[in-house]
């Protein structure tokens, strides 16, 4: 029956090529977007754990309720072995100390004097060991633009747009002026060993990163660091094993709730700030894809009514032949399907093209984030998720099949006496 | 190098009774006068040092610095370890850091005047202000007060228009017979209360009287303040052209 039913709809175009076309492009257009809206929201995520928020991070309980100032002065002292603790407890997690600072990165000529000045955002990381998981979650390899990674102590990164700005070229001395732990003026030269690109507007505009160890010793924090972060290995934020996880630690730490310097742990949406912006973001892209996948789904069904009505007459003249109301409507219902199943299958391919196109070679939008201080990559890039693969069905089959379902009630107001008066008509 | 009040009263002249203890309310110009002629009394050098009260505990630096007037002054730092060797010259209105660890002079300008200076509740702004307050600043003299058990002027300064000081207003307790700045607190053009000094110990050296030990707070930290003790002074002595001068940073 139902090859009887395709081989209709093929011979019949009027009956089935409009409505798939209908189908496929409004499948081919949901698929696409959510691959995409899938990719920035992962993008996001992924870029805020890795560069600031971790999908766990330690701080001293003075620092947590300052953490978007990064107040050094109130960083967390004894980092090793808390760093050991941390690596005992969650083994499976990526733990890593990092240290987040403001200051003046100064230029000497010849002579020593001031050649050029700009203010940076540092960050210090584990930067000097080539297996460091840091280098790996912020893609320095792949970032590096000029020059080299560093090797040694005292050797830093820069971000390419302010070693241009500085007019400094990889091997060029350069002077840190910042704040120590304990608010002195600290100076300490570095060598540039190269220049990155991030592919984060925020951190492309001014950013200078150094192995931990030698912002410790810059900044007179022995032993110390704003922020341990954790991640799980393949990035993927699991909320529930991270919030047990904090829950373990703060239980064991709970001891000293007295001593603002004590540990304190909180998962990525537990930061100020995060769950908040998320569950936004979140709201947004889902409010605007919610209101595609509706309208697309209206089309459909519209789509089915309309091709209904046009088989206003054929329904009728079947009905006079003595087919049976039921079997005339399931038979409607049936095609449409077999229509909403062809035309979500090619659709879903379709729409798998630009998405995958834009999930291998992105697309850069950073001339429209100038000034943008979110940690956004400036490449978007589509994310092809299992979802994606059967998101498109939900418009494409359901939408067309209700469509159908709805406009074939009719077929039971149709009167048998009348059928031959009608179709005189 | 040190606040208006550290400043004030440790060149501070004993000036003698003067016009001071009379009945008579003095004019605030007449005050102000006083004030900036204390602090532009020729020479010194002095050892002294500032204990920083943290959030993290109490931390003490120990600095010994020469002075010429109100615009020429040179500053070594000699202790904790770490900031030994660190110095500091200020000539007029710029301001010079030297550190050894990085064997670099760099000038302290633009936002970076607002930076601590090592840790305490002072800035670099602080430092560098123009000492002449008849120069900022508007007065008139709103009360009298007791400080130390001694008699004091209440004295409120609004800056002058056209004028752009560190702090739109300011409120001084001045010592009646010696012209010391007992206590001071300094206000935002919002009204906001953002620095408080005040001295707890004066003593008489080489005929001066000298703010032996005083308290320079910044409201906004809201922490224990940073405590000034001059542990010894020497007035008017003979200082070379050369240490005011960058050559001797590096020295």
């Amino acid at each position: 029956m139902i090859r009887f039913l395709i081989k209709g709809l093929l011979r019949d175009r009027t009956r089935s090529l409009f409505p798939f076309l209908t189908v496929l492009t409004g499948v081919t257009l949901t698929v696409g977007l959510e691959a995409y809206l899938s990719g920035i929201l992962g993008s996001m995520d992924q870029s805020a754990a890795n560069f600031s928020t971790g999908h766990l991070k330690v701080m001293s309980r003075a620092y947590a309720k300052e953490a978007d100032q990064s107040p050094n002065e109130l960083a967390y002292t004894g980092v090793t072995t808390l760093v050991a603790e941390l690596r005992e407890q969650a083994p499976s997690l990526i733990w890593t100390p990092r240290i987040r600072f403001g200051g003046l990165l100064d230029v000497p000529d010849e002579s020593g004097n001031t050649k050029t000045q700009a203010p940076v955002i540092g960050m210090g990381i584990g930067l000097l060991d080539a297996g460091s998981a840091d280098r790996r979650l912020l893609k320095l390899d792949a970032s590096l633009v000029r020059g080299r990674l560093p090797a040694a102590r005292g050797e830093i990164l820069l971000s390419d747009d302010l070693a241009r700005y500085l007019e400094i070229e990889p091997g060029a001395k350069a002077t840190l002026i910042g704040s120590t732990m304990y608010g002195g003026m600290a100076t300490a030269n570095f060598t540039v060993a190269g220049t990155v690109r991030l592919g984060i507007r925020a951190l492309d505009r001014g950013t200078m990163i150094a192995d931990v160890a030698d912002v410790q010793a810059a900044l007179d924090m022995e032993d110390s660091a704003g922020e341990v972060l954790g991640l799980f290995p393949d990035g993927l934020y699991r909320i529930e094993a991270a919030a047990s996880i904090a829950q373990t630690f703060n239980a064991r730490h709970r001891a000293s709730e007295d001593d603002e310097f004590a540990a304190v742990m909180m998962t990525m949406r537990d930061q100020p700030g995060a769950a908040e912006l998320s569950d936004y973001i979140g709201a947004v892209y889902g409010g605007i894809f919610a209101a595609f996948v509706g309208v697309m789904s209206i089309v459909l069904w519209n789509s089915g009514l309309v091709g209904n009505l046009r088989r206003y007459g054929e329904i009728g003249l079947r009905l006079a032949f003595g087919e049976a109301h039921g079997h005339l409507y399931r038979m409607m219902l049936a095609e449409s399907l077999a229509i909403g199943f062809a035309g979500s299958v090619v659709g879903t391919l379709l729409g798998l093209i630009p998405a995958y196109w834009l999930q291998s070679r992105g697309l850069d939008i950073s001339g429209m984030l100038p000034n943008t201080s979110m940690m956004m990559e400036n490449v978007i890039r589509a994310q092809i998720s299992p979802t994606t693969f059967v998101i498109g069905f939900v418009p494409g089959l359901l939408a067309t099949a209700i469509g159908t379902a709805i406009s074939g009630m009719g077929i039971y107001k149709r009167q048998t006496a009348s059928l031959m008066r009608e179709l005189e008509a | 190098m040190r606040s208006r009040v550290f400043a004030a009263a440790v060149v501070a002249v004993a000036l003698g009774p003067a016009e001071a203890g009379r009945a008579q309310t003095p004019s605030p110009e007449l005050l102000m006068q006083k004030i900036d002629e204390n602090q532009a009394a020729g020479t010194k050098i002095q050892v002294w040092e500032m204990t920083i009260r943290g959030r993290r505990g109490n931390r003490t630096v120990k600095a010994k610095s020469w002075v010429q007037g109100v615009d020429r002054a040179f500053t070594e730092y000699l202790d904790p370890p770490r900031e030994a060797g660190t110095k500091m010259l200020k000539l007029g209105g710029q301001l010079w850091t030297y550190a050894p660890s990085s064997d670099r002079t760099i000038q302290i300008a633009g936002h970076m005047l607002r930076q601590s200076v090592m840790g305490s509740d002072m800035s670099y702004e602080d430092l560098m202000e123009d000492p002449k307050l008849e120069r900022l600043y508007t007065a008139k003299v709103t009360g009298e007060a007791s400080m130390l058990e001694r008699p004091c002027w209440i004295l409120e300064l609004t800056a002058r228009a056209g004028m752009d000081p560190a702090y739109h207003s300011r409120k001084l307790w001045v010592d009646k017979e010696r012209f010391l700045v007992l206590k001071e607190e300094r206000y935002a053009t919002s009204g906001k209360l953002l620095k408080t000094s005040e001295v707890t110990k004066m003593t008489q050296m080489s005929k001066r009287w000298v703010a032996e030990h005083a308290v320079f707070r910044d409201a906004l930290k809201g922490d224990g303040g940073t405590e000034f003790v001059v542990a010894s002074v020497e007035f008017d002595p003979k200082i070379a052209d050369s240490v005011f001068s960058q050559a001797s940073l590096r020295k």
